[in-house]
């Protein structure tokens, strides 16, 4: 069974063309990998199509723009999968 | 259709909340100084107002399912395949249904026919976020009411 991270790896190489083997779980969708915000609508579709769940984009926006949250709680893929991971079980409970 | 004011629907024939469904209107104007350059000679209905009578069907569909509450902005046009001619006066049903309903935004994919052939087809992905302010909002709603979409409590209602 694949991770979360391999999952959402293999969604962004796919949909951004980004090599699949330059996608770290350390590395931050926007800043190192250069997604802009269209493409990561993209990537949304696919997440929430494979893991059954909608990812909080607004939510976690406004988080960002309000000052209590950083885009690395979001947007690095190692905290994106544990996201995805809390919102499967959520989902679940 | 209203080119003069990019007003495209006519009228909504049908809206299915529960389906995420929408069939739509459009009949293109006889004459439109559109015409007179797409082409000379041979006027042909330009295919990105094709797109757009998609989007705005799809806009709808959307604007309904959020209870005229948010607004649809488009954002991504995929998938564009046009197959047929479309001349002046032809009559149009346009349809769409969501594709997805996302934090943010949404995804349709929309069909365009004529006498029953399929003339055009795309996927549509569009940002969705609070009116900008309350007069859109409230064009939207006039706009909403000539064409016949239904208000939102007779949608809630089925």
């Amino acid at each position: 069974m694949s991770s979360t991270f391999d999952t959402i790896a293999n969604i962004i190489s796919e949909t951004c063309d980004i090599p699949r083997e330059t996608i770290k779980p350390e590395s931050h969708a926007i800043n190192d990998l250069g997604i802009d915000s269209l493409d990561f609508l993209d990537i949304a579709f696919a997440i929430d199509k494979a893991f059954g769940i909608k990812l909080p984009l607004e939510q976690w926006t406004q988080e960002v723009n309000d000052g209590k949250a950083t885009t690395d709680q979001y947007f690095v893929l190692e905290n994106l999968s544990a996201r995805i991971d809390d919102l499967v079980a959520a989902k679940g409970a | 259709m209203r080119l003069e004011t990019f007003q495209l629907i006519d009228r909504i024939a049908e809206i299915n909340l529960t389906d995420r469904k929408i069939s739509a209107e459009a009949i293109v104007p006889t004459t439109s100084t559109i015409f007179e350059g797409h082409f000379p000679g041979y006027p042909l209905m330009p295919g990105v107002l094709l797109i757009e009578s998609m989007a705005q069907t799809s806009g709808w569909l959307v604007v309904a399912i959020n209870r005229f509450e948010r607004m649809p902005f488009l954002a991504q046009v995929r998938e564009a395949k046009f197959r047929t001619f479309v001349e002046p006066g032809a009559r149009l049903t346009v349809t769409a249904e969501l594709e997805h309903d996302g934090s943010g935004y949404a995804m349709t994919n929309a069909k365009i026919a004529h006498e029953g052939k399929a003339v055009c087809s795309a996927a549509l992905t569009f940002r969705v976020m609070e009116f900008p302010n309350d007069e859109m909002n409230r064009q939207m709603r006039d706009t909403a009411a000539r064409i016949g979409l239904p208000d939102t409590e007779t949608l809630a209602h089925g």
